[in-house]
């Protein structure tokens, strides 16, 4: 008895109890059969990106060498914008998910990575796959809900500060990387309630500002004292390429858990989860985004956001081929598959940051549902 | 991949001025990441090497010829490599003989590799493995080798893939020094790997080879030794071979009194025979606990006070992973078993992983 749904039409009304861990049985599966057949081709696809993202970067930095004149500034720019996306995406994200560890190489573990990002790694881990993952979409326990500052749920209190939600997520997607360290060192929370005095708070803090140090000695020092009389625009073309990875990563991920469709949870209607309800949360509490190959390598796959979520572990290249067998699953239940292009799917996403600025009416929301065999009533 | 420099007392020179401006401009990564686009066996990358050949030598043998890398320190005859294969996308350590001469002319070497039944390493390299290939190495080890000072009668005692150090040591001339004996076990004529190479050392009067086909002629037994070799308990002896042959030479020779004087080289120190549940030992702690087949390791480890990293408590996080260095794991969700020898360094989740056998965690 978990999965509470307080809308009228609750989705899941229609499945029981033993439906629900034969949904689980079978998403098991599909897991089984992935790992069983993971080896050689999935180690060699990891492998060829890696490749594919350092050549790229290092070719751009050495073209940026000459950015004063314009074709070299655009080619370089554009060249280390991809390369980072795909270092932070399909590389970074993944393998700090641990989808490569099988591979026991040491150089690309979970372990040991470190990516082109501002949080470190350790931190990012722990908010990520040990938070979010786990508590996805349930409000007031999945940070990602918001990042902390926005209302993205009709469920969450209104304030009158939230009108300015618009313009707070227009910055924090030009400077994403940086709102992503503070989220994961849960820095608006840690001010007010006096955890910056914490020693490991501090620790923490400290970290983030090495890591910070490094990425601006490299991108805004360095290299622009490397490219000599290119010295500012050179400068300008490495912010410009951490901007454009900013707003794209921002994007790729709003479109994860904010567009039209996704569900959210409440804190009480995860006690006592069983692990088909657990699959079941991340089934509903999650979007794709439908685009070509070259657009799901860029999203580092998470334009499978549903597969990613069913199984974070699985390497990413595989997602695209399990999604069939889970959008049947999700046919065969009768549930919904969330999907759609990546604009329409960015727009929903921000049509909800906006529409949610302003407070709502919450007594529609209110209704008691009607009884249904999974809804506990005690909570709502 | 992690960026931090290791820290140096000493006075620092202009090279590591050089190398920490160069980390920092290729910060998170290292240089030497970049460097490994291009050159992955140079001086100073972690040691690798290049497949550049593999001979059949029987129909289940194969010598693997390599290119090492640069930092690559030499070996002498009689000692071992560990190599790192990818098998099926997993990288996997396993020891192997070196069969080629100290110092080589064109810097190769060499290991050759017999295929086991359902080894996973050996059969790759013996039948799938292509050249151009990257392995990971060691630099070479092992105490199985003639001192420099050689005695002047010797006895090898080997079977089948056994014959592999000892080959490494004929070739690096050791018969011109030493009156030799070798005693070599092999299911048939054919199988014998080197035959015809150490036929023809035989011949020439090189050395005394005694073949023992064990398909017509059945084991050797140490009982036989005194009418094949009758000199055998004056000679300095080496034996490699079977688990079994090496506990039966040993006994012999330590009935004798004469246990220093036996050198033995196990391949295969420890089998790992999975099963459920069993004795976890916390290397780093020095806890020891008995756990079963369906308690997670963090679990077992947590209850004995052992300072346990966690985090999802459900396999997704990979918060809780740490070094199994010997031993077997179950994964809970589908009972996959994981399991790893001395040198692998297996990193296994805690959290949904149940003892599978006997296991140190190195924590």
């Amino acid at each position: 008895m978990t999965v509470i749904q307080k809308k009228s039409d609750n989705p899941i009304a229609h499945l029981s109890a033993e439906d629900i861990e034969i949904i689980g049985k079978e998403l098991d599966a599909i897991r089984d059969r992935v790992i069983a057949d993971r080896g050689e081709r999935d180690a060699r696809y990891i492998r060829r990106v890696i490749k594919t993202q350092r050549t790229l970067e290092i070719s751009s930095r050495a073209v940026l060498l000459f950015s004063l004149f314009p074709p070299a500034w655009i080619v370089g720019t554009a060249g280390l914008a991809v390369a980072k996306i795909l270092d932070n995406m399909e590389i970074g994200h993944n393998i700090l998910h641990g989808q490569w560890d099988w591979m026991r190489d040491p150089k690309i573990h979970s372990t040991t990575w470190d990516w082109d990002h501002v949080s470190p790694a350790e931190q990012w881990k722990h908010s990520h796959n040990e938070l979010h993952h786990r508590y996805t979409n349930v409000v007031g326990k999945d940070n990602d809900l918001g990042y902390g500052i926005m209302r993205v749920d009709e469920d969450q209190p209104w304030h009158p500060a939230y009108l300015g939600q618009p313009f707070y997520n227009f910055v924090n997607a030009c400077f994403f990387e940086y709102g992503i360290a503070a989220y994961d060192l849960e820095l608006g929370k840690n001010l007010k309630d006096g955890g910056h005095k914490d020693p490991a708070f501090r620790a923490r803090a400290r970290a983030v500002g090495r890591k910070i140090r490094r990425q601006v000695l490299k991108d805004y020092v360095l290299h622009p004292l490397l490219s000599g009389p290119s010295f500012l625009s050179t400068l300008a073309a490495t912010f410009t390429a951490n901007l454009i990875r900013n707003v794209w990563s921002h994007s790729v991920i709003m479109c994860g858990h904010f567009p039209n469709g996704v569900e959210t949870f409440e804190k009480t209607s995860i006690e006592g989860e069983t692990r088909g309800e657990w699959y079941l949360r991340q089934m509903l509490g999650s979007a794709n985004i439908s685009g070509s190959r070259l657009l799901h390598i860029m999203t580092g796959n998470l334009s499978y956001q549903i597969e990613h979520h069913l199984f974070p572990d699985l390497p990413s290249n595989r997602y695209q081929e399990i999604a069939p067998q889970v959008r049947a699953l999700f046919d065969r239940y009768g549930l919904r598959y969330t999907t759609g292009p990546l604009p329409k799917q960015v727009a929903s996403a921000w049509w909800k940051v906006i529409r949610l600025s302003l407070p709502n009416r919450r007594s529609d929301r209110r209704q008691p549902v009607a009884p249904a065999p999974l809804v506990s009533s005690g909570t709502a | 991949m992690t960026t931090t420099a290791p820290r140096r007392p000493q006075k620092v020179t202009f090279r590591d001025r050089l190398s920490r401006l160069a980390g920092a401009v290729t910060t998170p990564l290292l240089p030497g990441d970049y460097l490994d686009l291009v050159a992955p066996l140079r001086a100073g990358a972690p040691l690798r090497g290049r497949i550049v050949a593999v001979r059949p030598e029987t129909r289940d043998a194969a010598t693997v010829v390599i290119q090492p890398g640069r930092s690559w320190q030499g070996h002498q005859p009689g000692q071992y490599v560990r190599l790192g294969v990818d098998v099926d996308g997993v990288r996997q350590w396993r020891a192997y003989s070196v069969t080629s001469t100290p110092g080589a002319a064109d810097g190769l070497i060499s290991v050759t590799v017999k295929a086991i039944p359902d080894g996973k390493v050996s059969n790759h390299l013996v039948r799938r493995v292509r050249p151009g290939t990257i392995v990971q190495l060691d630099q070479a080890q092992g105490d199985f080798v003639v001192p420099e000072a050689s005695p002047e009668r010797v006895l090898f005692l080997t079977a089948g893939s056994g014959i592999t150090p000892v080959m490494g040591m004929l070739r690096a001339g050791l018969h011109v020094r030493a009156d030799v004996v070798l005693v070599h076990s092999a299911p048939t004529r054919d199988d014998v790997i080197f035959g015809p190479e150490l036929r023809a050392l035989a011949e020439t009067g090189a050395l005394r080879l005694v073949e023992r086909h064990t398909d017509t002629a059945g084991l050797l037994g140490v009982d036989e030794l005194a009418g094949l070799v009758p000199d055998h308990l004056d000679r300095e002896a080496w034996a490699c071979g079977p688990v079994g042959m090496l506990d039966a030479v040993e006994g012999y020779w330590a009935s004798h009194g004469l246990a220093d004087r036996l050198h033995t080289e196990r391949f295969r120190p420890t089998v790992i025979s999975p099963g459920e549940g069993g004795t976890v030992t916390f290397t780093g702690s020095g806890v020891t606990v008995e756990a079963d087949g369906s308690t997670p390791i963090l679990d077992a480890g947590e209850q004995a006070g052992v300072l346990m990293p966690s985090g999802c408590r459900m396999g997704i996080c990979f918060g809780c992973v740490v070094p199994l260095r010997e031993g077997a794991v179950r994964d809970l969700r589908n009972g996959d078993l994981t399991t790893a020898v001395p040198g692998d360094g297996v990193l296994v989740q805690t959290c949904v992983s149940a003892a599978a056998g006997t296991c140190d965690i190195e924590l």
